[in-house]
């Protein structure tokens, strides 16, 4: 190294911003994944380990001023000491860190930070999927997701949309926890039996991801309130136990284009689908007549089998991830059934009816709405 | 024979079967021939001799209502698909 005419000078971060602004080659020598947290503008990254390999190519002339780096100065140390003895001439290395470039008033590019180092941790494991990814995680956490019914359908929901960072989730029940939900409604526990549902619920929910915001609503869905209770939410997940909500449920939303996704359960037997207003067919269209009470019994007078909301609710919380991310295909136009007794999944096609008095061609809804349009969730 | 698949709220109207076989060339011949085999079926879902409406009757996957109504065709490997809305959820 001491026979180089020229060797590599060792600069601290105010002179090399200068150099830089005079027009240094800037060769970051870092691997990619430091480059993608954020890196100098206009510099080359040509990672230590390929730096042999490649940069005849990328730096073809021996008398190019450059300026190395990486992130506290000591790969790039090593990078100059090559370059020097492979005979380039003119090399100055960044002796400093990052950090004192950044001081320095050295330029620097970085990437919109989305989520924050805690939320990078808690999140890895999904924000690594490609369809999802931090962009897809940050539509999660500003999401807002409205669960008619905190009991057998709405535990799994509640419980896997808090896990995975839904923002903000909506509990509306009226009922306390009795003794005989606790074989499937998994939100709730022993000691809070006699507790509203939606604080049971809400104690579960904050332990598990205290960054979810729990709002309850104890009050059962009537007409009177439907409009006031879905008009802050992005989604709809209905887990009701009777059809005159669920029809309630269906006009406000088709009204205020709110999209649901349905699940209903019988013993061994679930269906799951997903209602998107004027884009697919609604409960209305799929059911325009609801049978006689004998022949809609709910879980309580009909029994089910435990599993069997967690099953419908693990569909739908599936379904909620698609619709707030955008990606892959719903169940829209499609019931799916599912047979825990045969462990029998099949299908049925579910049409727009043109005369569906919700959103059919007289629909009462077609006049203008805002769409997208989003409000505070009251607290 | 085409298979007919029974909802389960109905099941107890054809000794517990979960799927049935009927003979007929159209969803209504499949019907009668399904009602008459089992009339306490017939009378849980006929009101005046007429399918009652909150049963929503498909041909494999195709809801009849978008086809010919009962006069669906329905052939030898069709399964038909009694289904009447489920009500179960929360409670």
């Amino acid at each position: 190294m001491t026979s180089q005419p020229n060797p590599p000078r060792q600069v601290r971060a105010a002179d090399a911003v200068r150099l830089a602004a005079e027009g240094y080659r800037i060769i970051d020598v870092r691997e990619q994944v430091e480059w993608n947290d954020g890196h100098i503008p206009g510099a080359t990254l040509l990672p230590l380990a390929d730096l042999a390999s490649r940069v005849g190519q990328e730096v073809p002339s021996l008398a190019t001023p450059l300026l190395l780096h990486c992130a506290v100065g000591a790969r790039s140390a090593r990078a100059a000491a090559y370059l020097g003895g492979i005979g380039y001439t003119n090399i100055a290395n960044l002796a400093g860190s990052l950090a004192d470039w950044r001081a320095a008033g050295g330029p620097w590019d970085a990437p919109e930070q989305l989520l924050s180092a805690a939320q990078q941790r808690r999140y890895s494991r999904q924000t690594l999927i490609p369809e999802i990814g931090q962009a897809g995680q940050r539509k999660l956490l500003d999401a807002k997701v409205l669960l008619i019914g905190a009991g057998g359908l709405g535990s799994p929901v509640a419980l896997y949309l808090a896990a995975s960072g839904i923002g903000t989730i909506g509990l509306v029940d009226d009922d306390l926890v009795d003794e005989s939900n606790l074989q499937r409604q998994v939100v709730h526990t022993v000691d809070r039996i006699g507790q509203p549902k939606t604080a049971s619920a809400r104690v579960t929910l904050e332990a598990l991801n205290p960054e979810t915001r729990v709002v309850e609503h104890r009050e059962r869905l009537t007409a009177e309130n439907v409009e006031r209770l879905i008009a802050g939410y992005d989604v709809i997940v209905d887990g009701t136990d009777n059809f005159d909500t669920r029809y309630v449920l269906n006009d406000a939303a088709v009204k205020l284009r709110k999209p649901v996704v349905h699940g209903s359960i019988y013993r061994w037997d679930g269906q799951v689908t997903t209602f998107v207003p004027f884009a697919g067919p609604c409960y209305r269209c799929m059911y325009p007549t609801q049978p006689p009470d004998e022949l809609a019994p709910a879980c309580a007078v009909a029994g089910v089998l435990g599993v069997l909301p967690g099953i419908a609710g693990m569909l739908q919380a599936n379904e909620v991830f698609k619709l707030l991310l955008g990606v892959g295909e719903t169940l829209a136009g499609r019931l799916l059934m599912f047979d825990a007794m045969t462990t029998e999944f099949s299908e049925v096609r579910i049409w727009r009816d043109p005369d569906c008095p919700a959103c059919g061609m007289a629909s009462p809804f077609l006049v203008a709405q805002t769409e997208g349009q989003r409000q505070e969730v009251p607290a | 024979m085409s298979s007919v698949r029974i909802p389960p709220v109905l099941r107890e109207n054809v000794g517990g079967q979960r799927s049935v076989e009927a003979s007929g060339a159209t969803v209504s011949e499949v019907l009668d021939q399904l009602f008459a085999a089992y009339p306490a079926l017939g009378a849980r879902v006929t009101e005046d001799g007429r399918l009652s409406r909150f049963v929503n009757v498909y041909v494999n996957d195709r809801d009849v209502r978008y086809q010919q109504g009962l006069e669906t065709t329905v052939g030898p490997n069709d399964t038909v698909i009694l289904l009447p809305a489920m009500a179960g959820g929360s409670d």
